[in-house]
């Protein structure tokens, strides 16, 4: 089985995120980046239903900086088998990213697109659903549990009040959810292997787009709140203060 | 500008509560340019709830019936969808499962991008302005849509249902031919039947402060205090397998913006600050008197959550039934 894992290099979620003085980016000198932490489940994944067909190939994708190149490393050290990096300066527009990323994809003869079901960054949940428009494939979005028999692939996802199950052919995009799988961490031997594993990089120009950035700030503070009292004996206080004051209950 | 196009949810021949909230977006965006809200049903048949669409700001509903449509097509719904958008200057969807699933896809065939879980929409220039947050919360983006068709999903519980007392039209609209690549067979309930984080009034989460996973057994008891309430989780518990992943909040699970949040035994991580920061009113109760939680909160209760919140659990109880 020949499967794509579209990944992402992203700020680490446990860091504080400053926004540069241009207003619009984020400051970078600090931050750790990581994979986003939902494509790890695609890569999982991925190594999981190759490993399971007892052939195939496992390739990474990444749209992003020079940096991106360490990401997919990460990626081979667990197990996948080659990367592409589509180079490209900070991904704005998502269709843009999508347009690219389905520009690659489109003739690789895969079985299989996964990404995860949103980016921890721009939190956009697009670039699956998009690519997958783009190629006229099946899709289903936000994956947390999956079967694949054959070419019928069954996936089910979380749903409001409930699990929707899906079905689809292959080839198909999925997006992946958490509860997916438990990602494996990379042993020495793969991160030695990970070195001599074949990565492209491909300098990618994007379209311009039609959304615009305008500004990025911080989000409002909240106003100072208050301790209330301690123990059990301020909760008829905490009772008062959230149906007069605050009205919700 | 053209009219506004919104794009409603139902399962199974039910308005979800959700649709009225994309109506409220999409009749605001209207509003403030001087158009009209077109709103898109598309369903088996019938659906009960639809006669409030009018009521709730739609001027004309457009009902699309197909027998695929029971529950939810993503094929079908987007290419419907897709070709109602047609003539219109912005698409409202929820930034719910089905409405983050559908938008993409919607905003691909129309060659736009698109802007998702929206909390605020501005019309400047004659364009769309969204206001999203971003990085899990710890940023808030403002992004123009230049492409023809604005396509934005905004996010429950942001926009409130808005009566307008007006009476909309109806009619049909023709599904347009499309390729069924993927079936949706059923919608299992869950094991128990709560309601989500991300659509309650009211989220009481648990954290490590808990101990152990069956002392969630308090929340769930406060919870249905509450009535109208969901139990929600640190990424701390859902790690160590205490409640599924489904009720995860934060910045690696869902974000919430309830009414009334309620921490328990959360020391308040940053990514867990990230996807609850937007509750209008934050209670905590902690016994660490400086645990980082009791710096967004409101009201913080400082002492053991096993005495707290038992006896919060019964006043609630007792004011509900006055």
């Amino acid at each position: 089985m020949k499967i794509a894992v579209c990944l992402k290099r992203v700020p680490d979620t446990t860091t504080s995120i400053v926004i540069a003085p241009d207003g619009k980016s984020i400051v970078e000198a600090g931050v750790k980046f990581i994979p986003n932490p939902y494509d790890e489940y695609a890569i999982e994944e991925a190594i999981k239903l190759r490993d399971a067909a007892g052939a195939g190939e496992v390739v990474v994708v990444s749209l992003g900086p020079d940096a991106a190149q360490e990401t997919i490393r990460g990626a081979l050290a667990v197990g996948a088998d080659r990367g592409v990096l589509l180079q490209a300066a900070a991904p704005g527009d998502g269709l843009e990213v999508a347009r690219a990323l389905a520009a690659e994809l489109k003739d690789g003869g895969y079985d299989l697109i996964l990404f995860g079901k949103l980016a921890m960054d721009d939190y956009h949940h697009t670039a699956g659903p998009m690519v997958a428009e783009l190629l006229a494939w099946p899709c289903i979005t936000a994956v947390a549990a999956l079967r694949i028999e054959g070419r019928e692939v069954t996936a089910e996802r979380e749903v409001e009040g409930g699990i929707e199950v899906s079905t689809c052919q292959l080839p198909a995009v999925l997006s992946c959810d958490k509860g997916l799988n438990t990602p494996r961490l990379p042993a020495l031997k793969g991160i030695m292997a990970a070195k001599k594993k074949p990565l492209e990089v491909k300098p990618t120009a994007l379209g311009a787009g039609t959304t615009t950035m305008l500004g990025l700030t911080p989000p409002a503070e909240r106003p100072a709140g208050r301790i209330v009292g301690e123990g059990a004996d301020a909760v008829p206080e905490l009772v008062r203060l959230l149906r007069t004051e605050a009205k919700v209950i | 500008m053209a009219a506004i196009l919104a794009v409603l949810e139902q399962r199974a021949g039910t308005l979800r509560k959700v649709s009225l909230e994309v109506l409220a977006a999409a009749r605001q965006l209207a509003d403030a340019s001087g158009a009209t809200v077109d709103a898109l049903l598309c369903a088996e048949g019938p659906v009960s709830g639809a006669e409030s669409l009018g009521a709730h700001g739609a001027d004309r509903v457009l009902l699309a019936t197909h027998p695929d449509f029971r529950l939810y097509s993503p094929d079908g719904i987007g290419a419907t969808a897709a070709a109602a958008a047609a003539g219109h200057s912005a698409v409202v969807f929820a930034a719910t499962a089905t409405g983050r699933d559908l938008a993409p896809r919607v905003a691909a065939r129309l060659g736009v991008g698109c802007a998702t879980d929206v909390t605020a929409l501005q019309i400047e220039g004659g364009k769309v302005v969204a206001t999203r947050p971003v990085y899990g919360g710890k940023a808030i983006q403002r992004v123009r849509l230049d492409g023809a068709t604005a396509v934005v999903s905004v996010r429950p519980n942001t926009f409130a249902p808005a009566p307008s007392g007006k009476a909309g039209t109806a009619e049909r609209f023709a599904v347009p031919a499309f390729q069924a690549r993927v079936m949706v067979r059923e919608i299992k309930a869950p094991a128990t039947a709560a309601l989500d984080v991300t659509e309650a009034p009211v989220v009481v989460s648990g954290g490590r402060g808990l101990k152990e996973a069956v002392h969630f057994k308090l929340l769930e008891d406060l919870a249905g205090a509450f009535g109208n309430a969901a139990v929600g989780a640190s990424r701390a518990v859902v790690d160590a397998g205490w409640r599924d992943h489904g009720a995860q909040v934060g910045q690696t699970g869902k974000t919430v913006s309830p009414s009334l949040y309620v921490a328990v035994g959360i020391s308040g991580a940053i990514q867990h600050l990230a996807g609850m920061r937007t509750a209008k009113v934050i209670v905590a109760i902690n016994r660490d008197k400086d645990a980082p939680i009791f710096k967004v909160a409101d009201y913080g209760v400082v002492g053991d959550l096993f005495e707290i919140v038992p006896r919060l659990t019964e006043e609630i109880r007792r004011i509900r039934q006055d």
